[in-house]
């Protein structure tokens, strides 16, 4: 295993990040304060609270869970995109290097930028309601699981990806209506029966049921199931990114 | 010298049926300049590409340094620098920090006075702080060489270093391969200017339609193939070829003033002789001989129209 080459991956992904930290930061920021503004003030307070916890607090664990599945992709994808955009893939593909030092480079970068702009949203977010999380540590692995296999998706988004619009319709098309339709702002149980079964074919729905049980000790399904769902994507992630790199597509082309 | 890269019986089949590479076998030695001829398409970049690993084969196999491409990958890539065909940089990279980079993705711990060393010696230097956007092309061109060199490869590859640049660029990528050799790092360059081969190589081969046609050092290749050219000066201008020099091959000038004949040196008889006798039968004064050795470039065309 070449670690050098991880961590060579790793911080350069990191460096453009820490370039420009204040967009980085900014935009996710600014987009949390207006959802607290308008879910949390002004419809929020027309909700007295959802399963014995106040509105505003109820979707804290979805809005961190929003921005964590969109900063994962677009991080991720577009890490990987860049370089098959400017031609510089192929060292990746001379180098002693492999798939999994690649991957884990590029997608260990994506991940712990989503939990540092995560980690900042729950902190704007004390300013606002108050938050307690009934279990941290949990919270906490609901993150790192997420993220990473959130960024492997969008690893793989951005392998596959032969252009800019492709690279970003799939976060704008399909990630953005799924974390929307999965609960980030309401709890399953409010939904009638038959929107109720619709919702759990949603797998976005398990990771924000799990995360805000990891706040809340609430949740619309087991919190074991979560983490299944969680494990069984990360896992079919690792494989499609093994395939891809075992055949070249859209990788040696 | 011994061989640095074993190239045994290399097949390289695409799905379309396009035979890329056909039983290439080829040794190539440690610490020489080789270039490989070839028209385009004719198998050079699926070759390097190959060895570099960026394709994979269909059929035999390589070994650099001794070790296999496929089942020991990470020792002999480590063994490999190369410098791709297309300028491939991020534009918004510092000069220093691109170099960096390849060093660590080649798990090499950072060593800040060889990766100066290398910019000096590529005049770089100066400009490590910019970003590669601002950079010339052969500025750009000297930071891919340097990337390659970032790990202390042994082997080199160039893969059209000269493509589509000027002609002051060509003989300063040159210069840049000319100090290369001098440090004893092992260069295989690709090119189809055969200019290029001329100037740099020790060993050429050839290569057309996937088949490696012949690997000569340089002069044998050239004394083998090479046909010269005599260019014979009148005293006194001709109006038209006296019939018994007709159908020999002689061709006259526009102006009357030249006689010119293609002969092969490694003939027994090369018709010269005969020539000069024929024309001091016909009264032909003789004013002044010149004879042109023809270039590697005359050599392959050579090759490739019996290959065909």
């Amino acid at each position: 295993m070449n670690f050098r080459a991880i961590r060579t991956i790793y911080l350069h992904e990191m460096s453009r990040f820490f370039r420009t930290i204040w967009q980085s930061l900014a935009s996710p920021v600014l987009s949390t304060v207006l959802y607290f503004v308008v879910f949390g003030a002004a419809i929020g307070g027309r909700i007295q609270s959802v399963e014995g916890v106040a509105y505003g607090a109820f979707i804290v664990p979805g809005l961190m869970m929003l921005t964590i599945l969109q900063q994962s992709v677009s991080n991720a994808s577009f890490g990987i995109f860049f370089p098959k955009f400017s031609g510089t893939v192929y060292e990746f593909l001379v180098a002693p290097t492999g798939w999994i030092e690649v991957t884990a480079g590029f997608v260990g970068a994506a991940a712990s930028k989503a939990i540092l702009i995560a980690a900042v949203i729950l902190l704007t977010s004390f300013f606002f309601v108050g938050v307690h999380i009934a279990h941290p540590l949990w919270m906490l692995g609901f993150l790192v699981l997420t993220s990473v296999s959130f960024s492997l998706l969008g690893f793989i988004l951005g392998l596959w990806a032969k252009n800019f619009e492709q690279l970003q319709i799939v976060p704008m098309m399909v990630i953005t209506p799924l974390v929307f339709l999965g609960g980030a702002f309401y709890s399953a149980s409010m939904l009638p029966p038959f929107w109720e079964g619709v919702a759990r074919l949603n797998p976005v729905l398990y990771l924000i049921s799990g995360f805000r049980w990891s706040f809340f000790d609430i949740a619309d399904v087991p919190v074991k199931v979560s983490l299944v769902a969680v494990g069984i994507m990360l896992l079919i992630c690792l494989g499609l990114i093994r395939w891809i790199f075992a055949t070249g597509w859209r990788l040696r082309e | 010298m011994p061989s640095i890269i074993e190239i045994d019986h290399l097949t390289k089949r695409y799905d379309s049926g396009t035979h890329a590479l056909d039983d290439v076998t080829l040794d190539i030695r440690e610490g020489e300049i080789l270039a490989l001829l070839g028209p385009n398409g004719a198998g050079k970049t699926t070759l390097i590409s190959i060895i570099c690993g960026q394709v994979r084969s269909t059929g035999g196999t390589v070994r650099v340094g001794g070790h296999d491409i496929a089942s020991d990958w990470r020792a002999a890539r480590k063994l490999i620098g190369l410098v791709p065909q297309e300028i491939a940089l991020e534009p918004f990279e510092k000069v220093i920090d691109c170099v960096r980079f390849t060093r660590g993705l080649y798990g090499c711990p950072p060593d800040e006075a060889y990766v100066e060393e290398l910019l000096r010696s590529l005049a770089l230097w100066d400009k490590r702080d910019a970003r590669t956007r601002e950079l010339s092309g052969g500025m750009k061109r000297r930071v891919l060489i340097a990337k390659a060199l970032s790990h202390r490869p042994k082997v080199l590859f160039l893969d059209e270093p000269t493509a589509g640049v000027d002609v002051a660029l060509r003989r300063e990528m040159w210069e840049v391969v000319g100090r290369l050799r001098e440090s004893g790092v092992t260069i295989i360059l690709t090119t189809h200017y055969l200019e290029e081969a001329e100037q740099m190589a020790d060993r050429v081969g050839v290569i057309n339609r996937g088949k490696l046609l012949l690997v000569k050092p340089k002069a044998e290749l050239m004394g083998e193939f090479s046909r010269k050219h005599l260019r014979i000066e009148l005293s006194e201008p001709l109006a038209a070829l006296p019939g018994p020099l007709a159908g020999q091959g002689i061709t006259l000038s526009g102006d009357g003033r030249h006689l010119g004949f293609d002969y092969d040196i490694s003939a027994e008889r090369t018709g010269i002789a005969r020539l000069l006798s024929q024309l001091a039968e016909q009264g032909i004064a003789v004013r002044d001989l010149e004879t042109k050795q023809s270039s590697l470039e005359e050599v392959f065309m050579s090759l490739v129209e019996d290959e065909r």
